[in-house]
This record gives structure tokens, C-alpha cells and sequence, in this order.
């Protein structure tokens, strides 16, 4: 068979992730896809730890480390700049946590989408601010527990819908990836790298620290997000024509993705009946605004690079 | 050629002859001629440009962080409460050695709303580390954005620089201003070669954490690139003097030879301050004035120098720091402590808001410390309505 995955190696061993971290292969198998021609743009989150205190780096691609709110205007500079340099191969990635999106960079990161300046924003969401203590942000699920929502008033409104709120920036493509599935991730990123203007691509990275799950169990609680239907893989093509990825046959039921997890472990059994409506309801919107697009989308959405 | 030109284009014109590869901004008022002049020179090609139009200041500094990381030259443009928001990035732009040149238009900050020029929105960013240049004529902005990013890109210096102006009295002021010769502004203002940059073919981390066991190593060589500075601003002042016959200083002196009553002053109230040292000098009175043009690095030993022989000197400041005193006065008494030619030094506080500080009003603050012997008050306050 075939390998579909680059064996180049752009993240080295020696970096300072904890075990079983999603993160860590997020960036592993998004560096394979782009390839030795990046520069990284990452503000607070977990990777700016990981990658190595001073002088080290446990990457092969210059990183330049930025304020939280602002991977994408940072990212957007460095694209401008090297352009003007004439320096027009580099793909410039701005890579985030989930709080430095949905949260504190997500006007940078709209006002990057509405520019559709030509840059691939990345962001390996782990449902909380991990790097500072596991407190929620908007990425944190309905009902999880975090250090700033207890058992006994755990989270009370769902994730923010941020693949809905960059399609509807109609930028020329967005895709959901998981590190369970690392074929279909590397294959979403280099067509992202093939893609003038403006990228996003939302990446499950779970995080046995914060969830309260075992290390050994990270792959497979991202298969089972897919499995689920808890995070469907699918891309959008300038705003409006979804592709779904993934479409399991026979979906499993949410109980077990969650019983894996000590951050959803006060949930009663009606909890978790809610969040399996809440889920298929979800699921049966996307199939929704999938229908007509299969046969369009490649089409539209694929563009030369300059 | 000689061009009628107002204070914020000179601040465009200072960008595109000194060829801003990479430009980021936002509008505010009184800044919006700036950036909307240069998005014009953007588009009409009179400048080979990449104008970034960012959705706020904050992300204004940030993206021309990015564009100077990666070694193009970069300009941007603020006023008072987008200074304010970019503060963070400041810092960034400092701690990362970027050598942006951000031009800002002196303007009170709010509450309560207001447009009206003082320096307490540059002045709240004192700490930061810019190199900070006040500028007094349309011609100084505009040669002092070519000069700025000849030092700030020297790589014995590597900070951004700030360029104010103030509010109105400057920004919407035209002047006949010398356009420099494009040439000469090249030959003077070569491209930029940024050793480190970042760089795909020569792969770095930038920014990544540091311990307690280098972060303050960092810090002292940011300062001693702010002393490199102090050296270089003249250097490049006098360059500029040999190929376009100006030169500004790192303070201007007037009159002060055998003066024994001092004005120091910055921006446009220096040059209100000129005119009524001349009429006094008329008179026969020995009175000169001290303009402060480079407020970063701090030019301890040209001010201590100018002033320590005078029997009075009068600080009039367009900002305060309040609990304490108007700044630039904090900052000529504290170079003077410790010297043993300590002359009695006044800090009088005038023009916030935008109050206009008139022949009238120096010549209050002139009366007024004629009146005293030594400054009993920290600060005195001038033409304040009951």
C-alpha cells in the first residue's frame, strides 16, 4: 500500500508536551503536509511551550511567537512582508489553541478572513485553556467540567459554531480535521496550501490532561469524536458548498466518547441523552447543507496559487 | 522642490520617499490623512507597497511586527486611544527588535471625547522602549520618518521608533516643506538588509520562553541599543545635514549662551516659545529656550550641559502624570540631581486638550518664575478657569 503521508520530519523529538498530547500530532502531520517552505505564527497557547524554551526548538520551520490575540494579524504581516520581499512560495501559518481563536484572536482572525489575506490560520482545538490550568473557553462543549466550571455548574452553553462563523466570511476554503484521521488531515492542509487567500482549518486535538483521560486514549477519543458524530469531518468551499468527509455507517452513540472522559464524568444519564439530540440534530443540519454541493465544490473551491 | 504640504502627509510623504515596503493601519482622528494619502500613493504606484487595512490599531502593530520580522521595512500611523490599544504590541515590537517606525499624532486621551492635542497618549508609552521624536515642523516629520528608520534598522539598535506630532496645531497645519531628491533619500536609506529575520531557508525560533537566566541579559541589551541610539540619532542627523542641508538634534538650543533664565519646551510649544524669547531678547532680557526633540533615548548630558548654568528653568509640559507632575519636568529635575551645577527648575502644566498655548501663556509662566526664587510647588498650573 501506497503511504499517502509525507515521511519528511519537521518536528523533532525533545519537545515539552505532555502525554498523549493531540497537539503535538496536529503539528506533526500538518508540517509533513506544508512541507520545509513555512513560517509559523503562534501566540499564547499550548505550543509555545511545547516547542522548547530558548535556544531550543523541537521544530524544523522558523516559528515566531506573538501575543495571544494575534496569530492572524502577525501572520498576515509576515505573508505581506515576505511578498514584498519577493519571497512568494513561503506559506505563512498562523497556529492557535482553541481560546486564541474562538476567544481573544477571533477579530484578528475575521478581519484576516475579510482581507482574505493569503495565509492558513490552524487551529488545534483542545476545548480549554489547557496551557494555563484547563479553564473553559467558548470551544469548551455544553456540560464539560473545567477548573472555571465545576461539577456542580458545569458549562451551560454549547461550543461556538466557529466553522460556521469562518464560512461565513466566504473564504475559498475551511476544513475540520482530527489527528485520528491524519490521511485525510494531510491531504486537507497541502489542498489548503494549493489555495490562494485566506485558509482555516479547525483541528480536534484531544488533551488527556485537560479532559481527564488517559494518555494512551487520545486517538482513539478523536476517532470516536468522528465516530460519534460529536466533530464531523467536512470542508467548505468559499463559504457555501460543504463536502462531509466522513459519514459513519453506524454512528456510535455519544456515551462512548464521553464515559472515556473524567471532564464529563458528573453527567447524569438524561445529560447525556441531551447532548446525543443536541449531536444528531447537529449532524442532520450539516447533512442539510451538504445536499447539492458534492458534485460543485472541488471545482469551485480549488484555485491556482499565484 | 518645495511643496505645500500639512503635518500628516509629511508623515506619508517621510514613508514613501524612505520606500515602506509593508504598511499597516487603522483610522483614527487626527491620523486619517496619513493612511488615506498612502493607500492613495499604494494605489496610484507612486509607492511599491503592501498596505495591510487591519480591522484596529492592536492588529495594526501586530501585523507590522510580522511584515519587520520577516526584514521588510514597515510603517504605521496612530493617535491617542489606538496608541493606547496597541500598547501591548509596543512592548512586542521592542522585546522582538523590530524596527518599525510608527508615525502618531499627539491627541488627549478620553474620557471625556475629545480630538485635541496633548502628549499623554505618547507619554503613557514612555516604558515601552521606542525611540520617541517630537517634532515641532512639517519638515522635521517628514525628514525625521527618513531618519528614524536609518537608526531604528542599524543592527546595533533594532527598536521601533514613534514620531509625534501634535494634534491639529501639526497634523492639519500646511507648511512649505523641501521634498528630498528620491536619489539622494536612496543613497542615504539603502534597502534593508535584516541579518535576522525569519526565514524558512534558516530556521529560528523567535520570541520562544525564556528564564529568569537570560530574560534579563535581554533587557540590558535593549537599553544599551537605546544608548547606541543616542550616538546614532546625531550620526544620521549630521548625514542628513551633508546630503539635504538640515539638521535638528537631539535637542535644539536657542539663545541660550549666556542665558540665565531657561524655557523648555517640546513640539509646537517650542516654537511659541521661540517667538517670545526672541521679543524678550529684544528687550535686552537673557532668556533662551531648550527644545526637546528626542524624549527616548532620554539626552541626559546635552540637557544637563544647556541648562546648568542658567539661574532658572521653566519646564512647561502639554501632559501630566497625575499624583506626580507634568513628565518632561520629572525628567530634566531628575538628570539634574545628581550634578553639581543644579539650577531651581519650575514645572508648569499648559494646553491639555488642545487649550491653546499663546505668546500670552509663556509669557505667564515666564512672569510667574520671575516671581520665585526656587519652585515650592510641584506643579504650577497654568491659565486653569476657575
Amino acid at each position: 500500500m501506497k503511504l499517502t503521508i509525507p515521511e519528511q520530519e519537521l518536528m523533532q523529538s525533545g519537545h515539552l508536551a505532555c502525554q498523549g498530547c493531540g497537539a503535538t500530532l496536529a503539528m506533526r502531520y500538518a508540517l509533513k503536509a506544508l512541507g520545509q517552505n513555512t513560517v509559523l505564527s503562534i501566540p499564547a497557547c499550548c505550543w509555545s511551550v511545547i516547542d522548547g524554551p530558548f535556544p531550543y526548538s523541537s521544530l524544523k520551520v522558523p516559528i515566531f511567537h506573538t501575543a495571544f490575540e494575534t496569530a492572524a494579524s502577525a501572520a498576515s504581516g509576515m505573508e505581506a512582508g515576505l511578498e514584498m520581499m519577493g519571497d512568494k512560495d513561503t506559506q505563512v501559518v498562523a497556529w492557535a489553541g482553541d481560546g486564541g481563536t474562538f476567544d481573544i484572536g477571533i477579530q484578528a482572525l475575521s478581519g484576516a478572513a475579510e482581507r482574505n489575506d493569503n495565509i492558513m490560520y490552524i487551529c488545534y482545538d483542545n476545548e480549554a485553556y489547557m496551557n494555563t490550568g484547563i479553564q473553559r473557553s467558548s470551544a469548551t462543549p455544553r456540560l464539560s467540567w473545567t477548573t472555571t466550571t465545576p461539577e456542580n455548574h458545569p458549562k451551560e452553553t454549547p461550543k461556538k459554531d466557529m466553522v460556521g462563523i469562518m464560512a461565513a466570511h466566504r473564504i475559498p476554503y475551511v476544513a475540520t480535521c482530527s489527528v485520528a484521521y491524519p490521511e485525510d488531515m494531510v491531504k486537507k492542509v497541502k489542498k489548503a496550501k494549493d489555495t490562494q487567500g485566506c485558509k482555516f482549518i479547525h483541528v480536534f486535538a484531544p488533551c488527556p490532561t485537560g479532559w481527564r483521560s488517559a494518555p494512551e486514549t487520545c486517538v482513539k477519543l478523536a476517532r470516536l469524536a468522528v465516530q460519534t458524530k460529536v466533530f464531523p469531518l467536512y470542508e467548505i468551499f468559499n463559504g457555501v458548498d460543504y463536502k462531509i468527509n466522513v459519514k459513519p455507517a453506524k454512528p456510535k452513540p455519544v456515551t462512548e466518547y464521553v464515559k472515556l472522559q473524567g471532564r464529563f464524568r458528573h453527567l447524569t444519564e438524561a445529560d447525556i441523552k441531551q447532548i446525543q439530540r443536541t449531536v444528531d440534530w447537529e449532524w442532520e443540519r450539516l447533512l442539510k447543507m451538504a445536499e447539492g454541493c458534492e458534485e460543485t465544490e472541488e471545482k469551485k473551491g480549488k484555485k491556482k496559487k499565484k | 522642490m518645495k511643496k505645500v504640504v500639512m503635518g500628516n502627509h509629511a508623515l506619508s510623504y517621510g514613508a514613501m520617499l524612505a520606500r515602506a515596503q509593508v504598511i499597516a493601519a487603522y483610522p483614527i482622528t487626527p491620523q486619517t490623512e496619513v493612511v488615506g494619502f498612502l493607500s492613495e500613493l499604494c494605489a496610484d504606484k507612486l509607492l511599491d507597497a503592501k498596505f495591510i487595512k487591519v480591522e484596529s490599531e492592536h492588529s495594526a502593530m501586530a501585523a507590522s511586527i510580522g511584515a519587520s520580522a520577516v526584514g521588510a521595512r514597515t510603517f504605521t500611523a496612530t493617535s491617542a486611544q489606538g496608541l493606547a490599544l496597541m500598547h501591548e504590541m509596543l512592548h512586542w515590537a521592542v522585546g522582538a527588535r523590530t524596527p518599525v517606525v510608527l508615525g502618531n499624532i499627539n491627541r488627549a486621551m478620553g474620557p471625556p471625547w475629545t480630538i485635541w492635542t496633548d502628549q499623554n497618549d505618547s507619554l503613557s508609552q514612555r516604558d515601552t522602549g521606542l525611540i520617541q521624536y517630537y517634532c515641532e515642523s512639517n519638515q522635521e516629520v517628514l525628514d525625521t520618518v527618513i531618519q528614524a528608520f536609518k537608526v531604528s534598522e542599524n543592527e546595533r539598535v533594532l527598536l521601533p521608533a514613534m514620531i509625534v506630532l501634535d494634534a491639529f496645531v501639526l497634523s492639519h497645519t500646511s507648511e512649505v516643506v523641501d521634498m528630498p531628491d528620491q536619489e539622494l533619500v536612496d543613497k542615504y536609506l539603502p534597502r534593508r538588509k535584516a541579518t535576522y529575520r525569519v526565514d524558512p531557508k534558516d530556521p529560528h525560533s523567535f520570541g520562544n520562553l525564556t528564564g529568569p537566566d537570560r530574560y534579563y541579559e535581554l533587557r540590558y541589551k535593549i537599553e544599551r541599543s537605546m544608548r547606541e541610539a543616542e550616538g546614532l540619532i546625531k550620526e544620521a542627523d549630521e548625514e542628513f545635514d551633508k546630503l539635504f542641508g538640515r539638521k535638528y538634534g537631539l535637542i535644539e538650543t536657542h539663545q541660550i549662551e549666556d542665558a540665565e533664565t531657561i524655557l523648555v519646551a517640546s513640539a509646537t510649544v517650542a516654537g511659541t516659545a521661540r517667538t517670545v524669547v526672541d521679543e524678550l531678547r529684544a528687550k535686552g532680557e537673557k532668556i533662551g529656550l531648550v527644545r526637546v526633540r528626542v524624549f527616548r533615548p532620554f539626552p541626559f548630558q546635552e540637557i544637563r550641559k544647556a541648562i546648568e548654568n542658567a539661574h532658572r528653568v521653566m519646564v512647561i509640559d502639554r501632559n501630566i502624570s497625575f499624583g506626580h507632575s507634568g513628565i518632561f519636568y520629572q525628567e530634566v529635575k531628575a538628570a539634574m540631581y545628581n550634578q553639581p551645577r543644579r539650577p531651581p527648575i519650575f514645572g508648569y502644566i499648559a494646553g491639555l486638550g488642545g487649550r491653546d498655548v499663546t505668546p500670552e501663556t509663556i509669557a505667564e509662566i515666564i512672569e510667574d518664575a520671575g516671581k520665585r526664587d526656587r519652585s515650592e510647588e510641584d506643579i504650577i498650573w497654568i491659565g486653569l478657569k476657575p
